[in-house]
């Protein structure tokens, strides 16, 4: 009764706040070109759900095209880190000036030298999302047990039998905790990069299409693009975090 | 077995864990390394397990051969099982290591699981074990390879006392029936009195052999209730407050 209760409280919640963000809006007269109530945002995006959800679909696959480069080039990251110390000692400083550079400050130069736009945006978007992988599964990689080391040692394991046997299967609860804070971190990568892009870009995603409606003064339009991208990050998160229980669940039980 | 020989470790710190260790190991030999925390212990076996040199000294070995991999098995004072392999799994590691077929190895895991009492857990992840059977599992995984030498670091001091009790039942019959080797370190006189066939006390640090009994406990009957029993345990509690004076 009371997981119930918990589980349907933010949808409650949710209802209660858009009725009141309605209301508001109807009772001061606020034009909806200034403040949309979400009546006028569901009318927007029915109008142009034809533009908008294919606008959607071109985001995600610069998200998860990220995503999937960001994974490749963190876990081999980590895993020469892991295995070489020089190699970590003349890349860790690197991989962490990389994050902490605002992207916004790069993407430019990237949009500028990469000629196909699509491979533009997956780059910037994947240097914004590879940071946690790369540090969550190094992390996993250098806390694998000393004592199941020694034991590969003992019986004469090769680098190889320790890397795929061992480190790797113990660093994975580490790498798919890394995963799910880098997906979300890819979507706001692919929103950055169409940003900077502009017309320059794909000329074809939700965030694109929220700088056009903003130039055209169509709000509602953009609401309802912002919202299409909040509720993909909330969806790429859960689904992540559901991959992560269940992975881990059927593995270790 | 192996004789070491002015054995003395110090770590890189500055710690000297080990100061001139000199002791002879005949085969078949149970001997129990007893003595405080830190007094180099776990060292000791990490040496004997070939897991760190020596600073200075030597071990000899019989026959000036050093065991090879998979001839000395280890059991650390965790289980250290892996979580995603089954009690199966977790036994076949250290056949798998050296290339040892699935099917070459199955009659053997299951003969070595069953002679632990673990028949009907093959398939159970660790997670699903109680500490007392995953202590088990470790135990096997350390015998698969069938070795000569048995080094054991506090193997059973995270177990609740009837656990214990049950394990070294089982680990004195094992040594009884197969003769091997077995090193096994602990800080409990009750346990050392009951499992040794000799007992080195060490004393704290830099770890040194203080003293060497002999133990000579009639097989047969309640052990744990002998009179021999009750003696050594005198015997051992008095050396260890000759050499541990209170401060
Ligand atoms: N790898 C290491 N580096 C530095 N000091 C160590 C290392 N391993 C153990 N020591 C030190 O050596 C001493 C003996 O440790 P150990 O053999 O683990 O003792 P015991 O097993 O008897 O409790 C301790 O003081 C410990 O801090
Ligand atoms: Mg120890």
């Amino acid at each position: 009764m009371n997981r119930w209760l918990e589980r349907l409280a933010p949808i409650a919640f949710g209802i209660i706040a858009l009725s009141l963000w309605q209301a508001a809006v109807t009772l001061s007269g606020v034009p909806s070109y200034i403040v949309p109530g979400p009546i006028d945002i569901w009318h927007a995006y029915l109008d142009s759900y034809t533009i908008l959800n294919p606008a959607l679909v071109s985001t995600l696959t610069v998200t998860f095209a990220a995503l999937a480069v960001a994974t490749a080039v963190g876990v081999a990251l980590a895993v020469a880190m892991a295995a070489s110390s020089l190699f970590r000692a003349a890349v860790q400083p690197w991989a962490v000036t990389l994050q902490v550079t605002p992207i916004v400050a790069i993407a430019p130069l990237i949009i500028l030298w990469v000629p196909q736009p699509f491979v533009a945006l997956v780059v910037c978007a994947a240097i914004i999302a590879f940071f946690p992988i790369l540090s969550n599964t190094a992390a996993g990689l250098a806390a694998t047990p000393q004592d199941l080391q020694d034991l590969f040692c003992l019986n004469g394991a090769s680098r190889w039998q320790m890397l795929f046997l061992l480190r790797l299967p113990s660093a994975l609860p580490n790498f798919l905790t890394g995963l799910r804070i880098s997906g979300t971190l890819a979507l706001v990568g692919a929103v950055v990069a169409e940003f900077v892009a502009g017309s320059g870009g794909f000329a074809s995603g939700l965030a694109y299409r929220i700088i056009e409606a903003s130039y055209r003064l169509q709000i509602p339009l953009m609401f309802a693009a912002l919202i299409m991208l909040g509720i993909s990050g909330i969806f790429i998160y859960s689904a992540l975090g559901l991959l992560e229980r269940f992975l881990l669940r059927s593995r270790d039980a | 077995m192996f004789s070491l020989q002015a054995v003395s470790k110090t770590f890189p710190g500055g710690t000297k864990a080990l100061d001139n260790i000199a002791a002879n190991i005949a085969p078949g030999e149970f001997v129990v390394l007893l003595g405080p925390s830190g007094c180099g212990k776990s060292t000791l076996l990490r040496l004997l397990a070939g897991l760190e040199l020596p600073s200075s000294g030597a071990i000899l070995w019989e026959n000036n051969q050093r065991p090879a991999a998979g001839e000395v098995g280890f059991v650390f004072q965790d289980a250290t099982l892996m979580p995603w392999l089954s009690a199966y799994g977790n036994v076949y590691l250290p056949l798998r290591l050296r290339g040892v077929r699935q099917a070459e190895a199955t009659p053997k895991i299951q003969a070595v699981l069953a002679q632990m009492g673990l028949a009907e857990f093959a398939d159970a992840k660790p997670k699903a074990l109680s500490g007392g059977m995953r202590m088990r599992v470790s135990i096997a995984r350390a015998l698969i390879s069938e070795p000569a030498l048995l080094l054991m670091d506090e193997p059973f001091a995270a177990l609740d006392e009837f656990t214990r009790h049950r394990l070294q039942d089982d680990l004195h019959a094992l040594w009884r029936r197969t003769g091997k080797t077995i090193i096994f370190v602990t800080h409990s006189i009750y346990e050392a009195a009951y499992l040794a066939s000799r007992i080195l006390i060490m004393s704290p640090r830099p770890g040194q052999i203080a003293a060497d009994i002999s133990v000579s406990i009639p097989e047969g009957g309640e052990r744990r209730t002998s009179a021999a029993y009750t003696n050594l345990v005198a015997n051992i509690t008095h050396t260890l407050h000759r050499i541990m004076p209170h401060e």
